[in-house]
């Protein structure tokens, strides 16, 4: 038998993961995007072990909901991307300094 | 070891390894593809928890939908992959040290032992003609039906969202108009003209 606390030791790899591909990765937008998918993807995968060793149906919706939020987010974020790359040839973050922030 | 063990060990293997070639691999395309290989592993990993709808939304929603989406902007895009990668080695030990401290804070309160076996003991297999859809959808359209509207909502606003983004109209295109093309009369475009009739000029005619 699988004990519960080995599926949220794999959502923590998985979410130490993406934060470290975050660091690595910060001139490339669509390495982070990815990143932010994976950190989701280690979320959700808590939320699915618990709701399994609870018997609550509650934890699986709300994986639902996050499924819906992270699409949309993924489709706004790449349409964003590629009107970046239009007015500017490039994605790299160093390049968006427009607003010297 | 029965077989749901080893496939459990044997899944998150693999979705370790993808999740670590995400963000290591240089070319945003094969990174891109074990993603893809990520989003499958951990799918199998939720049939392990009897989450068998979630599990085909997620090969349905994201490796149909999310991937094909990231795939198609990865090879629109002219990345300059050199330039991409400077600084992955200045971030590499402060990001690693981040990483390996966290993980190893989460995994010291984890096994304290409150989800262990003993303390969460795993529920028994669901029985013959369960179906986790039907359960799911039972609560999804009674107990969380407004949440369920809003989150179509959001939906609607992603697909405007992502269109108003995206569309422009590029000055010194010819388009094709098919409204107007359909609409044409034929005094738009023919002139009869009366006029008389003429005889062709020695050596006109070739």
């Amino acid at each position: 038998m699988i004990p519960l606390n080995h599926y949220l030791i794999l959502g923590a790899i998985l979410f130490a993961l993406s934060v470290v591909g975050i660091f690595l990765n910060r001139k490339n937008i669509v390495i982070i995007l990815m990143a932010i998918e994976l950190l989701l993807l280690a979320v959700n995968m808590n939320f699915v072990a618990f709701s399994h060793y609870l018997g609550d149906t509650a934890g699986q919706v709300f994986v639902f909901f996050i499924l819906t939020v992270a699409a949309a987010e993924a489709a706004i974020g790449l349409a964003i991307l590629i009107v970046v790359f239009r007015n500017r040839r490039s994605i790299n973050v160093e390049d968006l300094d427009t607003l010297k922030g | 070891m029965t077989f749901t063990q080893l496939s459990f060990y044997l899944f998150s293997a693999v979705l370790v390894f993808s999740a670590a070639m995400v963000i290591t691999i240089k070319n945003p395309v094969k990174a891109a593809l074990f993603l893809v290989l990520a989003f499958v592993n951990a799918a199998f990993v939720w049939m392990t928890l009897e989450a068998e709808f979630l599990a085909i939304v997620l090969i349905l929603v994201y490796v149909g939908a999310v991937m094909v989406l990231f795939l198609f902007v990865v090879m629109m895009l002219d990345i300059n992959l050199d330039r991409m990668r400077e600084g992955f080695t200045r971030y590499l030990p402060i990001g690693g040290v981040i990483a390996v401290i966290m993980l190893a804070e989460m995994i010291w309160v984890l096994q304290k032992g409150s989800f262990s076996l003993a303390n969460m003991p795993r529920p028994e297999p669901k029985p013959d003609g369960y179906s986790n859809t039907k359960e799911l959808g039972q609560v999804l359209y009674t107990e969380y039906v407004y949440p369920f509207e809003i989150a179509a909502i959001i939906l609607l606003v992603a697909i405007i969202a992502a269109i108003a983004l995206t569309l422009r109209r590029r000055p010194g295109v010819r388009r094709q108009e098919p409204s107007a093309q359909v609409a044409v009369q034929a005094e738009d475009r023919l002139r009869v003209v009366s006029m008389k009739s003429e005889q062709p000029k020695r050596g006109d005619d070739k």
